[in-house]
């Protein structure tokens, strides 16, 4: 009798809910384990990814973003450094000229020389404008595949494994799905293997100043961020947070004044290293800052989803005020828009808010600076995947939407079926079973709202393919995707605000556990 | 602390004990299953929507070619046209299954089904819609996967999902290379499925349809042949011959389906002939890493040494790979091979699963009978192409989680079998994407098997030499394997990097003779071992 007993009632095994239970064999074995295996996954993504065509792949004579990166390498390694920036008659700025600060330069010397080592004739000077090659896409695409293992990559591992430290073991079953978010998010991949940027290793350098700055490394984190900086000056929409956090942090020191200056120095000596070959005479560096900021191009470009180019339809901004009153109002937004998040970070500089103060100011930059792209969603969508356990559906929300702004690119570029891909796989990724812990989450009164929206989505998309818009309004459609995904994106900025203003028990209570660990 | 890590502990080894979870529980989460089964299937699917623009081989315009010509010419006509050098040269339902498919293609576009403007067409529909139908017919293999795998505990499932669904082999021959494997395997998965369920009709069907769709899966005919005879006909002289006739005309109504339009039109010699090709030669372009690999090594070691010797050996005019049957032989030394003597090998070495079956026809050892078979005629077989590893491969993950030891075979013959692939695709461009995939089944393997049998010690605990016993069922690699392993790295390397440096532009099949001979290592060996398997449990 005894043993029929126990026959009928097993002893339940811990994960006794089979959704847990599918990785488990993955993810208790720490980790390391679930990072070889995601990072392997999303390597293998972003290669087929690869195989797809690039922005303005055979459209002379301008091409796009890949023609502009194969240019920078071909200036950089045949120029010398002090040229790279000056407009001259080998140099022409106006075809592709380089307008990303220093450490891009270097990055695309560093390149040319090993596109020069395989494929001369893709960076040979002048007469490789408009090289398009089997061998040199292929170049071409494994410098971003192997900046994205070497620099985005690492970083993640340091962040996932100072995000997780001194966590209670059961909050520990999300790393392996929280990796997978972070590491496969749509939009970078299609922007950066798709499309043709470098905006891993910016975001790499992100991510490890924001590893750097959680692990209290606050010296570390500010070199790393002025490195990101310099890659790319777009990460400007980080600065607020970065600042305030660390300022309010020194505040609390016992000499604020000294731990201001050492960051401060930190941040100058990087910049000087970086700057050092322009730094000869103010007029050079001036030169190459004014490249840096191309007010010429105009408040927006595109059907970006940001205010200036939403509002647009009602007010003519462009032909209403000059440059210069724009650029003060863009500026004046800009500030008062980040202000509530930098205010609650010097006020009280929390770990977890901080992460929130990174989303939300570089969703009040996309929202309101100047001059903003389609791609730098990409931005606000860092913090976001950082946030993905606390939050989840913040990121579902943001990167859906993200997605959809990007499609008219995407498009362009011949990229749809990567982008049906991927954003089915983010969609698996984020429901996949046994990923996520279970949290009470309030989006049951949303639930029909959201179905309304992905319909309007999906309808949107059929309609975008198949037919053509009306002469009279011949973006018609771009209009419709960016006044929808603009409503979101200021409803999440609100929420996310909020949020970072009444931190939830959960994150406090994490905070003290951390404290008594 | 401390305590929380005892808690850990306990707990994984609770999930080690615990590998059986009661067959009760899994009707009520089998909605859930379905949903976990789908996630999985999904997340390939969007890996083979990204390969769309990949590199694809010849057999894409075989394929396209099979659209056209079944749809523009009457069927009569099917397995005589020549206007593109790839004939048809598959069995009848294949042929139906193209001519299933024309219909779709020529509502998206008619050139893809034009006999003579179609031809060599790249155009990116034509491309969109051949890997989409691909895609979409492995609708079958999943859902083979799934039937066989329905009965097991959710633990086995997920591992056994992942090594199948998951198949680096089988993106790498049909979702670059180009073929329909995927569907066909899937109907073989049915089959066993239904076999191991004891559902001896259905079984013996589908195998029957899975032979009208392609030829080449006929090797493991005797040993269905001999178990269906002897667990199906069995009760008696009346009932068994009872049952065998009804298992007769099933078979013979499938093949009289397929084969009866071509008989009605008199075109029956002619599709036999092109199916079965003899005058190809022994060995594929490539040599598939089989027995006959080394019996060619060795003929031209013994060449060697005859002739240091001081003996007068002539050399061979003909190759192994294109040379006809009745011309000078190809060998220097050792007896021509004939497909006559090819057959009598496959057949002499798939004798003892013959017996097997004869003797103890189990459902549970079916799958296994039908791999070993497979793997016969993969070793001995004429003209075996390198692919033809994937008809013993995918039916052997279904069984990899039997025993510690099946694991250990079947994590080594995995990788050597996608090793072997790696010719396949030989241009740079998809260089990462082949050894990514090889880097990532062969880690989701080790991680997931070896914590599956319970090598994995969690840290911080320390297991006193008491455990011998479960040591003993942990999943660990020898030194050998690892040795081999690290070789194949080695290989690897000397054949990509080291061999265009140092020797250029001579000896271009040096490399792929060297991966070949070194797979065929690995494989000899896994034959061995499935033989040796079989041998013990007569």
């Amino acid at each position: 009798m005894e043993k029929m007993k126990i026959r009928k009632n097993p002893p339940k095994p811990k994960f006794s809910d089979p959704d847990t239970g599918i990785w488990s064999w993955i993810v208790q074995r720490g980790t390391v384990a679930s990072f070889i295996c995601i990072s392997l996954f999303a390597l293998l993504v972003r290669v087929c990814v690869s195989l797809h065509p690039y922005s303005g792949a055979g459209n002379p004579p301008k091409y796009g973003d890949y023609e502009a990166q194969r240019h920078w390498m071909e200036i950089t390694i045949n120029l010398p450094v002090k040229e790279w920036y000056r407009n001259s008659t080998i140099n022409d700025l106006n075809y592709w000229g380089l307008d990303y600060p220093p450490l891009t330069a270097y990055q695309s010397y560093f390149h040319g020389l090993i596109l020069r080592c395989f494929d001369p004739k893709s960076v040979s000077l002048y007469t490789s404008r408009g090289y398009e090659s089997y061998i040199g896409k292929l170049l071409m695409r494994w410098t971003v595949l192997s900046s994205d293992a070497l620099i985005f990559f690492p970083a993640v591992l340091y962040f996932i494994n100072v995000y997780y430290s001194g966590k209670p073991i059961k909050e520990k079953t999300s790393v392996a799905w929280h990796i997978a978010l972070i590491l496969l998010n749509p939009c970078l991949i299609l922007i950066d293997h798709g499309h043709f940027q470098f905006n891993c290793i910016s975001l790499g350098l992100t991510v490890a100043a924001v590893a750097a700055i959680l692990s209290d490394r606050d010296v570390v984190g500010s070199v790393l961020f002025s490195l990101a900086l310099n890659h790319k000056q777009m990460s400007a929409y980080f600065a607020p947070a970065f600042f305030s956090y660390l300022l309010g942090k020194c505040l609390r020191q016992q000499n604020p004044v000294i731990e201001v200056a050492k960051l401060g120095l930190a941040v100058l000596g990087t910049f000087a290293v970086v700057w050092s070959p322009y730094l000869y005479s103010a007029e050079a560096s001036l030169e190459v800052l004014s490249r840096l900021a191309p007010f010429e191009r105009g408040i927006y470009e595109d059907y970006v989803a940001n205010f200036w180019c939403t509002t647009s339809i009602l007010v003519k901004w462009k032909r209403l005020l000059n440059m210069q009153p724009l650029k003060l109002l863009s500026l004046t937004a800009t500030i008062s828009a980040c202000l509530p998040s930098m205010i609650q970070l010097i006020w009280k500089p929390r770990k977890s808010s901080f992460l929130y103060g990174l989303l939300n100011s570089a969703l009040a930059f996309y929202l309101f600076s100047f001059q903003v792209h389609e791609k730098s969603i990409l931005l606000p969508l860092l913090p976001a995947s950082f946030l993905a356990t606390e939050k989840p559906f913040v990121l579902l929300w943001l990167t859906q939407n993200a997605l959809v702004s990007m499609f008219p690119l995407l498009t362009r570029d011949k990229l749809i079926i990567p982008y049906i891909a991927l954003h089915g796989l983010f969609i698996l990724l984020y429901h996949s079973p046994g990923g996520r812990p279970h949290k009470k989450e309030t989006q049951s009164s949303f639930g029909t709202l959201r179905l309304f929206l992905l319909s309007c989505f999906l309808v949107l998309h059929v309609v975008y393919l198949t037919i053509a818009p009306p002469r009279k309004y011949p973006f018609l459609f771009e209009a419709v995707i960016m006044l929808l995904c603009f409503s979101q994106f200021v409803v999440i900025f609100l929420y996310t605000n909020t949020k970072q203003w009444t931190p939830s028990k959960l994150s406090a209570l994490s905070t003290e556990a951390k404290k008594h660990l | 602390m401390n305590h929380r890590k005892l808690h850990h502990n306990s707990t994984t080894q609770n999930q080690n004990q615990n590998e059986q979870i009661p067959a009760a529980s899994i009707p009520k989460t089998c909605g859930n299953q379905l949903y976990h089964f789908l996630w999985f299937s999904l997340i390939a699917t969007c890996i083979k929507l990204l390969l769309i623009p990949a590199y694809h081989s010849t057999d894409f315009e075989v394929h396209r070619n099979w659209l056209a010509l079944t749809h523009s010419l009457p069927l009569s006509q099917w397995y005589s046209d020549e206007t593109s050098p790839w004939t048809l040269d598959y069995p009848p339902f294949f042929a139906y299954f193209e001519y299933f498919l024309s219909f779709f293609a020529s509502m998206l576009d008619p050139t893809i089904v034009h006999l003579s403007d179609g031809l060599n067409s790249k155009s990116h529909l034509t491309i969109l819609f051949q890997r989409v139908s691909v895609t979409l017919s492995d609708a079958v293999l999943f859902y083979g996967i799934y039937r066989i795998t329905r009965k097991l505990d959710p633990k086995q499932k997920y591992l056994i999902w992942v090594l199948a669904v998951w198949a680096p082999g089988l993106i790498i021959v049909d979702h670059l290379h180009f073929q329909y494997n995927g569907f066909l395997l899937g109907m073989l998965l049915i089959s066993l499925s239904a076999l191991e369920n004891g559902e001896d009709l259905l079984g013996g069907f589908a195998f029957a349809v899975l032979l009208c769709f392609k030829h080449l899966f006929a090797v493991a005919a005797p040993v269905y042949f001999v178990y269906l005879l002897r667990h199906y006909c069995r009760g008696g002289l009346v009932k068994g011959f009872g049952r065998l006739v009804v298992m007769g005309s099933l078979v013979v109504a499938v093949f009289a389906a397929a084969y009866g339009p071509f008989v009605y039109n008199g075109q029956i010699h002619q599709v036999l002939r092109r199916m079965f090709p003899f005058g190809r030669g022994l060995c594929h372009a490539y040599w598939a890493p089989n027995f006959w690999v080394f019996y060619i090594m060795f003929d031209k070691l013994l060449a060697f040494l005859l002739v240091k010797m001081g003996f007068h050996v002539k050399a061979p005019t003909a190759s192994f790979t294109g040379g006809l049957v009745g011309d000078s032989s190809p060998f220097a030394v050792l007896p021509t091979i004939t497909p006559l003597i090819s057959l009598v090998l496959v057949l002499l070495s798939i004798s003892p699963c013959l017996l097997k079956a004869w003797r103890d026809p189990k459902p549970s050892a079916v799958t296994r009978l039908v791999a070993y078979a497979y793997s016969c005629g993969f070793m001995f077989g004429w003209h075996v192409h390198e692919k033809a590893s994937l008809h013993f491969v995918i039916p052997l993950a279904i069984i990899a989680l039997k025993s510690v030891e099946d694991a250990k075979h079947y994590f080594f013959l995995s990788i050597v079998s996608c090793y072997s692939l790696f010719p396949l695709l030989y241009e740079a461009q998809e260089y990462p994407i082949k050894v990514l995939l090889l880097l990532l089944h062969a880690a989701l393997m080790w991680f997931g098997l070896s914590s599956y049998f319970g090598a994995y010690v969690p840290k911080g605990d320390e297991r006193s030499h008491s455990s011998a016993v479960v040591r003993n069922a942990d999943f660990v690699i020898g030194w050998f394997g690892k040795s081999y392993l690290m070789g194949m790295v080695v290989v690897e390397i000397c054949g990509q990097f080291l061999h265009p440096v140092v020797l250029g532009n001579k000896l271009p099949f040096l490399p792929l003779m060297m991966i070949s001979i070194y797979s065929g290592f690995g494989m000899m060996y896994s034959w061995i071992r499935q033989l040796r398997w079989i041998i013990g449990s007569i």
